[in-house]
């Protein structure tokens, strides 16, 4: 295959930066989802059809769908990450690109941290964007509907990134889809509160600069603690395998 | 004879309350190609996810230029190479991009260079052919492409045969040799004859019958 | 000190020092247990809101306090599973969760059952009661990765990280429940406010926290005996106790 000499192999001192290496790896998952772009629709269409279902199943009335509507909205938001994370590393996992990145020389909760990125870029960024359109469907007035993308755009981050940790957690396993959701669904239920009170307290004219200062802090906390969970998870999986 | 890369003193892994292998020792130096040998079960792959540090499942020492190897975890990765059995390729990206993305990590090379080593392990026109419809083969070639132009002194290399044509084989078991004279490391776990001179033997597969 | 941290991991040595410790932490438990639930249901005073109905605190209380102390057992034993690799922390943890995911239940269904009475339905979305029920949940999600990882330590390791992730965000879900409670429902009364318990009230109940407490410690020896037995089984001790034992 090769017939040139090379120079006498020596060890290597200096490697890719870890800035350099977390963009390769951002990058490429970026790459390898718009080479399969039903993937990315996916949750979309699942967050539209679960939205919906409220007024089939509940009632269209304009009182209840403005009452529940930021919750509604919330639910479905948060059901739609919980569904896109199995990807988060199953495909990374089977085809064997993930023993590469966990071997890469450099600190792999970095390296999780721009995975998750590029998972929150693909799933939950394009739910914010689509949430003034299923706002007005459910009679959000004006001044939610731009709350609501806001905690919605402070809060899917942390979805993703508590959810990173458990489908590191459930990697490998049969069913893993469900346990995923057994593990993650209850660590979620402070973002989901928080999220649907300040659009509540904004429907009732109180200032909401309080609450999203808290929900910034729930996102500081989890971009610096929930990268280190789900780095260690993911060598615990991939020990297993 | 040289310091050596990588020793291992008293490994000892279980696996699903059967014991794998105990007391196992031995050193990896520079400029020798390492055979693992056993029959199928014998823990074979789980020595070299274990020596590249996927498998936590073990106790003993494992040391990296003398130093504890969990204490110099980056300069190790830096420095071991590891192919498995999944070939860590995206099978919707080109060989092209496979071979990019997984060079960005260790050390980006410009693409003529990348093209040079698909070109040598007999990919070329197919650099830019999305690798879900290139054959096992070819898929595995692409990973092993990796090989004509990374530099790291220790690989691990679990099963690279598997997939590739008689052609294939002679070329990597040059490759290899080469690698040694060199001054490289290499660990193998293979089902093929290896012809190579001065190659060494780790053996495995007798520890499994004995109990606590 | 490093010795006897090695001795304490070794489960030989637990097993033999429990089944020590076991008969007086059943008969002490036991009998505090008895005494304050006794004590508290027959003998301590009405409550001049709620009448006699106050009383299942006795049960209550003691059921969902132990509850929660355990998790924070569990999170420590985590700890010490993943920094140090002892093989009892993980037996620990394993034995534990499901005996806490009872009491959390016994202490949701006393709630449910206090609350009849008292607000005239089985459930409200009570502060209290919700934090107890996403305990329920943290404590169902920790016996289900346990149960679907095959590999013993894996599943270990797997858990131990749940566990911590669970316990650093206990708080956030007790801060954040407590103040969506406020705002939904302001100004119910709480179950379990006491800002003047009479001693009468408060000294059966400290009784019965201890000595469900102590029986909380037999009943996590018993089943951290059985785990060890079931991990040891090819063992030489347990051989050589098994054959003694049938002789």
């Amino acid at each position: 295959m090769n017939a040139d000499a090379r120079p006498v192999i020596k060890p290597i001192r200096n490697g890719v930066g870890a800035f350099a290496a977390m963009k390769a790896v951002f990058a490429r998952d970026l790459k390898v989802a718009f080479r399969q772009k039903q993937d990315l629709l996916n949750p979309l269409l699942f967050f539209v059809m679960v939205v919906s279902l409220f007024p089939l199943g509940v009632s269209p009335e304009v009182s209840f769908l403005r009452e529940a509507g930021a919750g509604i909205l919330w639910v479905a938001a948060l059901l739609s990450v919980l569904l896109s994370l199995d990807h988060l590393f199953r495909h990374d996992f089977d085809d064997g690109t993930l023993e590469q990145l966990v071997l890469q020389p450099q600190p792999l909760f970095l390296l999780v941290l721009a995975k998750t990125l590029a998972h929150w870029m693909l799933t939950g960024l394009p739910l914010v964007l689509l949430t003034p359109v299923l706002g007005v469907m459910v009679h959000q007035e004006g001044n939610s509907i731009a709350v609501l993308c806001l905690t919605l755009l402070i809060g899917t981050p942390v979805l993703s990134l508590i959810g990173a940790i458990g489908a590191a957690l459930t990697l490998g396993l049969r069913s893993a889809g469900v346990l995923l959701s057994l593990l993650i669904i209850p660590l979620y239920i402070p973002v989901l509160i928080f999220g649907t009170g300040t659009v509540a307290a904004a429907a009732d004219g109180a200032s909401v600069g309080a609450y999203v200062a808290l929900m910034a802090a729930f996102l500081v906390l989890a971009v610096t603690l929930a990268p280190f969970a789900a780095a260690a998870a993911l060598r615990i999986s991939l020990s297993n395998g | 004879m040289s310091e050596p890369l990588l020793q291992a003193v008293n490994l000892q892994c279980e696996r699903d309350e059967r014991v794998l292998f105990r007391n196992l020792s031995f050193s990896i130096v520079p400029g020798t190609v390492t055979r693992v040998e056993g029959p199928n079960g014998s823990g074979k792959t789980t020595l070299l996810r274990i020596l590249a540090g996927l498998n936590d499942a073990w106790s003993g020492d494992l040391k990296w230029c003398g130093e504890p190897r969990s204490s110099v975890r980056e300069e190790f990765q830096r420095n071991m190479l590891y192919l498995g059995h999944r070939p860590g390729i995206k099978s919707l990206l080109t060989p092209m991009e496979n071979l990019r993305a997984l060079m960005a990590a260790r050390r980006p090379m410009p693409d003529d260079v990348l093209r040079q080593a698909l070109a040598g392990t007999g990919l070329s026109g197919f650099e830019n052919v999305p690798c879900r419809n290139l054959s096992a083969g070819q898929q595995r070639r692409v990973a092993l492409a990796r090989l004509l132009i990374a530099d790291e002194p220790l690989w691990l290399l679990d099963e690279v045969f598997t997939a590739i044509d008689a052609d294939g084989v002679n070329a990597i078991e040059t490759l290899l040799q080469q690698r040694a004279a060199e001054g490289g490391a290499v660990v193998v776990t293979t089902h093929h004859d290896l012809r190579m001179d001065g190659m060494k033997k780790i053996v495995l597969g007798g520890g499994a019958a004995d109990e606590c | 000190m490093w010795q006897w941290f090695h001795k304490l991991g070794s489960p030989k040595w637990f097993f033999g020092i429990a089944t020590r410790f076991m008969p007086w932490l059943l008969i002490l438990g036991l009998g505090l247990l008895a005494a304050g639930i006794v004590w508290g249901l027959a003998f301590a005073p009405k409550d001049y809101l709620q009448g006699n109905s106050y009383r299942i605190i006795f049960i209550h209380v003691p059921t969902a306090f132990i509850a929660q102390s355990a998790y924070i057992m569990m999170a420590v034993a985590a700890v010490v599973t993943l920094v140090w690799r002892m093989k009892l922390a993980d037996v620990f943890v394993k034995a534990v969760a499901p005996v806490g995911l009872v009491l959390t239940f016994l202490s949701l269904f006393t709630g449910a059952v206090w609350g009849k009475p008292t607000w005239g339905t089985w459930w409200i979305w009570d502060a209290r009661l919700t934090s107890m029920l996403i305990l329920l949940f943290l404590y169902g999600g920790v016996i289900a990765l346990d149960r679907a990882i095959n590999d013993e330590k894996s599943a270990a390791r797997a858990v131990a990280v749940l566990v911590l992730v669970g316990v650093v965000n206990i708080p956030i879900i007790k801060y954040s429940v407590e103040w969506w409670n406020t705002l939904h429902q302001p100004a119910t009364f709480k179950l379990t406010e006491k800002p003047s318990m009479p001693a009468e009230m408060w000294v059966p109940l400290v009784l019965s926290i201890l000595g469900l407490y102590l029986l909380f410690g037999w009943l996590a020896c018993l089943r951290m005996q059985t785990e060890i037995l079931q991990r040891e089984q090819r063992t030489k001790w347990v051989r050589e106790m098994i054959t003694a034992g049938r002789s």
